[in-house]
């Protein structure tokens, strides 16, 4: 029997969260703390002539204006290519260009609106396309000349090229000829942004031994301490990195940005505590976004509508700094087929320097995008071959046996049950076919459905850890380096620690702030990887706590340690289980009833790191990058409006493969909001621009995310197809909801418009728009 | 976080107010009137609006009231949107309150705020020029009361130092037939596409519209196509667009040519439910 | 008639208890509740209106924190999420329906739907729930959680 297992435990931060009690780093108390704010570009792409302090200088409890020419460090997690402050040129409206430390927010934001600073225009490039012709403008003169920090990153000289990657497998264009059906599409997605509700804020203090305290709101607390140390050339574990509650992730919070001013900032004025908090404004414009995406797609299929051959090209948007689109783009090769199995195929990935906001890994890590492009034109393909779209997919679904864009052999382990997954969505989703249903003049129903999976792309050395401490009463204390930001990870670890004692996991207690100083590594909280590698460490962590119970319950009992079995709270003797001993009297050794002292306290640990993953060969991009797959398949099913063009999304339904439902109801939850999110991006989100590269609607006025009225039923269905080396056979999930979710509404709206829509967000104005250009 | 300091009076009666404006005149403050606050703190905060002073006008009974009388329903331009929703006596007025920001919103920003405001779309005014409503404005050179189209051109056009105290709905306003409808690029709660408020004086139609040009707007010439029954509803709906002064609003909302079919698309279906009786 | 010129002493009651703090005219009620009182339960999340993260009560009505000058908060009731009481209606509905994910929104939700429990005691229509709680942004969750917790609401209140 489960003891906690499959159980829906409420999150264990609930209550905290319910009261106002947890604690997020804007919330920590001010006291003493100097405040620092931005100037950011008001220019897209420019040469900075001159910056004037003076007038901002002399504002009373203005401490110091820091700027460009004060930091030549670069930074960034693939390739170095991004100043903290822009120095000699802008690359995007919202670089920030100059900081101010005051006395108060207020204060700084006085002087900062005095600063003057002179721009010399130049040309501006706002898609990959322009970035790419052969004419355009270098946004950085020397890319082949910062360093890089991973080895498979190759940007190109004299282009706007930061990374590329490629697949070959098979045949390639000679299997495209020999296709009956062949179909071409190209898409267009516009960046977006992560809109976490929390904005991002750093704190740093740097004491007079030089030891630096930094307390953000990152997913990524480790990589801030390396970043940090080896920029600044200060041995690392000088730097200490603190992350309470995080108000929202998605990815968005993994790279490292803010730190690094209020480092600088907090430099400048002696050490001082410096909290940069930045507002939303700055949020959206300056701090890293979501990708854009330009994709060529050409699918083949045979005469009985299996897929032979397919060619990719993807033009990754990065923005002005690469980041860590470089994975994005490789991502994107790695998994770009979709789950489907093709033999021959040819994929370009192109990572290409436009000047718009700089991108970092969004909820999907690109997947979200590039999927879309592929689903959509799935659905092209299905419909040339007379077949549903639905059963056109499950003819193609990879397979135990095939082999995957990369040539990873697939498992049931490996890659979990898509046709499975297919088949329950078809009840779950109740699924009609692709030709919409009238339902009165002028409006009719539609379906649309799509698939996805996803592998990861960690640094093949990714590490998790895990300590476990000992209360009086018998409970446990978990500590990982897990950050919470919502996805639940620290309660699925304290449901896996107390299934492995059979105890309830009320007897565990989560340390939620990550301190570098206290919490084991865990590479970063991204990549849906927390039950996988963090599990694991818990597990071996939970090994290591058993082992000394064991010993310590032998002494206590006066038997051998082999005899020893340790479970529900007690430690007994397995040939005579009436002798035992609660676990709660032995967690500090044991002390007999004539005061003898035996054993020793009990603290258990655990490590796990990534095995048997490589980097992709250059040419053939053979190779596997991460430790699974996830699939799963979605519908969204919505009622369109014909004469208005509008729309009402009625139903959208996820069947996913985790492998193990360790919370029924928080990872329900999770789907269903990475549904949500997607139809959110699908249907309205965007960052625009206009023609001179200035964020028109950086703000939660215009820039609109979904609000409460305009969901729809969401219902989500669950495969277990055990991954063998994770803990229970979990797979990653937590951000997967959103994968296809575009595609399936791309799809649904495509078949009631009777448009092929190739971009996103589809909006009424953009239905509108392309009835009316087929009209003429 | 507003950068900057500013004075905040809080006076008590109308006197007291224009006072303390003339006051705050000669100590050289650029002064504001304030009434739910909503945009004056949100420009204070971007950067677009330093004022010396700003005078809270919600402690002042003249523009908090709202009551009937045999002639006028008379709403204090400091009543909040929600306030006059909730009252339901001007369903048209209500139901443009209750499409502008959200609700909790609609708790703190004024009727007076929603007419003075510098974002264009002030879709309280559509109900008021619709209905012959009158206005009360107060400021230091005293007291007046005019018919509201004739100060309200597009945005208000009042005297230095005065502010609106309160609108006067004549009340065979608040019981005739009315529709309003508001399109927007998509999330309900949003500025505007298209705006319309209708209001029919006896078979009389009239409308008004915000977000489709510049400013809110009614014309009698509109008016007069929209109620010439000889002419299918269609064509009457696609005659509006020509007669519009400017050529509609294209922003990062919505393209000029969207917006016109959308007029055009909600005249025809409010002309269309007209003559069918639908409304 | 009242008039700040500079900083200020007033007194505020905030959850039952009067409170005095220091505030410049134009200092916004939301930054004082969480930088004087260490009242940060309500959220900075836009500090323009638009997210509703920092919803508070006053007067039994919600308003955003930061769409009002502290000085304007003299003399009125204001209850923040600190204030609410713990294993309340609506907090208890919200912990069992799951209503929320990372809990950077859940504040600003908790005080919209504790104010709409005040002003509608009973169950109203769809469309009014909907129409208060549009009010407020949440990026985690689907929303579904959050109706949920709306229902539970008012069902531990009957």
């Amino acid at each position: 029997m489960n003891t906690s297992i499959g159980k829906s435990i409420h999150r264990k931060e609930a209550w905290d969260k319910v009261c106002g009690r947890a604690q997020y780093v804007d919330d920590i108390p001010l006291a003493g703390a100097l405040s620092a704010r931005l100037l950011t570009s008001s220019c897209a792409h420019a040469r900075i002539k001159g910056i004037v302090l003076t007038k901002a200088l002399s504002i009373p409890g203005v401490q110091a204006i820091v700027t460009g020419a004060d930091c030549p460090e670069h930074f960034g997690p693939l390739l170095q290519d991004r100043p903290a402050l822009a120095r000699e040129v802008v690359r995007y409206a919202g670089e920030p260009v100059a900081m101010v430390v005051a006395l108060d927010e207020a204060t700084a934001e006085q002087a900062v609106r005095l600063i003057q600073v002179q721009y010399e225009p130049l040309p501006v490039l706002l898609t990959p396309s322009q970035a790419l012709a052969p004419d355009a403008p270098l946004i950085h003169k020397q890319s082949n000349g910062y360093k890089k920090v991973m080895e498979d990153i190759y940007p190109e000289v004299g282009s706007n090229v930061a990374s590329r990657y490629q697949i070959r497998k098979g045949k390639g264009q000679k299997a495209l000829e020999a296709c009956k059906t062949v179909v071409e599409k190209r898409f267009y997605l516009p960046p977006s942004d992560h809109v976490a509700m929390e904005v991002r804020s750093a704190r740093c203090e740097i004491a007079t031994n030089g030891d630096v305290m930094i307390t953000t709101t990152s997913q990524a607390p480790f990589s801030v301490q390396t970043q940090i140390a080896s920029a600044f050339l200060i041995p690392s574990g000088k730097v200490q990195v603190k992350v309470p509650f995080v108000g929202g992730g998605f990815g968005g919070k993994a790279a490292v940005s803010l730190e690094t001013l209020a480092y600088l900032a907090s430099q400048r004025v002696g050490g001082k505590a410096v909290r940069l908090t930045i507002p939303r404004e700055q949020d959206m414009a300056s701090t890293p976004s979501r990708l854009g995406l330009e994709a060529m797609i050409k699918l083949g299929a045979d005469k009985e509508g299996r897929l032979q051959a397919a060619e990719f090209t993807y033009y990754l948007d990065c923005g002005a700094y690469s980041d860590s689109a470089p994975y994005m783009t490789k991502a994107i090769a790695v998994d770009c087929t979709g789950p489907y199995r093709v033999e021959h195929l040819s994929c370009d990935a192109v990572c290409v320097y436009t000047n718009r906001t700089y991108a970092t890994s969004f909820r999907g890590f690109a997947h979200e995008s590039y999927t879309f492009c592929v689903e959509r034109t799935m659905d092209i393909l299905a419909k040339a071959c007379g077949k549903d779209p639905l059963e056109f997919r499950l003819l193609n679904a990879i397979r135990p046996g095939d082999l995957t864009p990369t040539q990873v052999c697939c498992t049931n382990s490996l890659m979990g049950d898509l046709p499975g997954c297919l088949t329950h969505l078809k009840s779950l989703g109740e699924w009609e076919g692709a030709k919409p249903v009238q339902i009165k003049a002028d409006t009719v129903r539609a379906q649309g459905v799509s698939c996805f999976w996803k592998t990861e792309n960690p640094p093949t050395d990714a590490v998790s850890g895990a300590l476990i401490t000992c209360n009086e009463d018998g409970s446990l204390n978990l500590h990982t380096g897990v950050v919470e930001m919502g996805s639940g990870g620290q309660t699925h670890l304290a449901q896996i620690l107390a299934e492995k004692f059979k105890i309830d996991a009320q007897q565990i207690h989560v340390v939620m702030e990550v301190d570098t100083r206290v919490s084991p590594e865990h590479w970063k909280t991204v990549a849906s990887l927390t039950e996988y590698m963090a599990g694991n460490a818990v597990l071996q962590a939970a090994d290591d706590l058993l082992g000394q119970f064991r010993r310590n319950g032998a002494l206590a009992l006066d038997c051998p340690e082999e005899e020893i079995a340790v479970s529900h709270g007690r430690v007994y003797s397995i040939k005579n289980p009436e002798l035992f001993i609660a676990w709660k009297d032995i967690v500090k050794g044991y002390k007999t009833p004539s005061g003898t002292s035996l054993g020793e306290p009990i603290l258990g640990r655990g490590g796990f790191m990534l095995k048997g993953l490589c980097l992709l060969d250059p040419v053939t991009g053979r190779g596997r990058t991460g430790p699974d797959w996830t699939v799963g398949a979605q519908i969204v099913e919505i009622e369109a409006d014909l004469r208005r063009y509008t729309y009402r999304i009625l139903r959208a339904t996820t069947v996913m493969d985790v492998g193990k439902v360790i919370n029924p109801e928080s990872m329900r939850s999770m789907v269903a909001g990475g549904m949500a999110m997607g139809i959110s991006l699908a249907s309205r989100e965007y960052c625009s621009y206009d023609a001179k590269g200035i964020p028109q609607a950086p703000n939660l006025r215009t820039y609109k995310l979904m609000h409460i009225g305009q969901e729809p039923d969401y219902r989500v269905g669950f495969l277990e197809t055990p991954k063998e080396d994770s803990p229970y056979g979990v797979r990653s999930y937590a951000e997967h909801g959103i994968l296809g979710i575009p595609a399936a509404l791309g799809n649904a709206l495509s078949s009631a418009f009777q448009q092929e829509f190739c971009s996103l967000p589809i909006t009424p104005e953009m239905i509108w728009t392309m009835a009316k250009e087929r009209e003429q | 976080m507003i950068p900057f300091e500013f004075t905040y009076c809080r006076p008590d009666s109308l006197q007291e107010a224009a006072q303390a404006y003339e006051q705050l005149q000669r100590e050289g403050k650029s002064t504001l009137y304030y009434g739910g606050g909503s945009e004056i703190i949100t420009m204070c905060r971007g950067g677009s609006l330093q004022p010396g002073a700003v005078i809270d006008l919600k402690a002042i009974p003249e523009c908090t009231q709202f009551h009937l009388d045999e002639e006028h329903l008379h709403i204090g331009a400091a009543c909040t949107l929600n306030q006059i929703k909730e009252s339901k006596v001007f369903p048209l007025l209500g139901l443009a309150c209750g499409r502008i920001a959200d609700h909790t919103n609609q708790c703190r920003i004024t009727l007076g705020g929603n007419l003075c405001g510098t974002i264009l779309y002030r879709e309280t005014s559509l109900p008021l020029l619709l209905s012959d409503a009158m206005v009360t404005l107060m400021g230091p050179k005293g007291e007046r009361r005019l018919s509201f189209k004739r100060v309200f051109l597009g945005s208000m056009q009042l005297h230095d130092g005065e502010w609106i105290v309160a609108v006067h709905i004549p009340r065979w306003a608040l019981s005739a037939k009315y529709a309003h409808i508001k399109h927007t690029t998509n999330e309900k709660i949003d500025y505007p596409l298209v705006s319309v408020a209708a209001l029919w004086k006896g078979d009389h139609l009239r409308a008004a519209f915000s977000g489709v040009v510049s400013y809110p707007l009614h014309s009698e010439a509109i008016d007069a196509v929209l109620n010439d029954h000889a002419i299918p509803c269609q064509t009457r709906a696609e005659q509006v667009i020509r007669l519009l002064p400017e050529a509609p609003q294209q922003d990062v909302e919505g393209s000029r040519a969207y917006r016109s079919f959308l007029l055009t698309n909600t005249l025809t279906t409010l002309l269309e439910e007209w003559e069918h009786g639908s409304i | 008639m009242v008039r700040y010129d500079k900083k200020s002493v007033i007194t505020l009651s905030v959850n039952g208890a009067l409170q005095d703090v220091v505030v410049r005219p134009s200092d916004l009620l939301l930054d004082v509740l969480r930088e004087q009182l260490a009242l940060t339960g309500a959220k900075p999340g836009c500090k323009n209106g638009d997210c509703g993260a920092c919803t508070v009560m006053v007067d039994g009505w919600p308003i955003k924190a930061c769409l009002m000058l502290a000085v304007e908060a003299e003399g009125h009731e204001i209850l923040t999420v600190e204030g609410l009481g713990g294993a309340t209606a609506v907090q208890t509905a919200f912990v069992v329906a799951n209503a929320f994910q990372c809990g950077y929104c859940t504040s600003g939700f908790l005080m919209v739907c504790q104010a709409l429990l005040t002003q509608h005691p009973q169950m109203p229509e769809e469309h009014v729930v909907e129409e208060w709680l549009q009010a407020n942004l949440c990026r985690c969750t689907s929303y579904q959680e959050i109706r949920n917790a709306v229902m539970l609401m008012y069902e531990a209140q009957s």
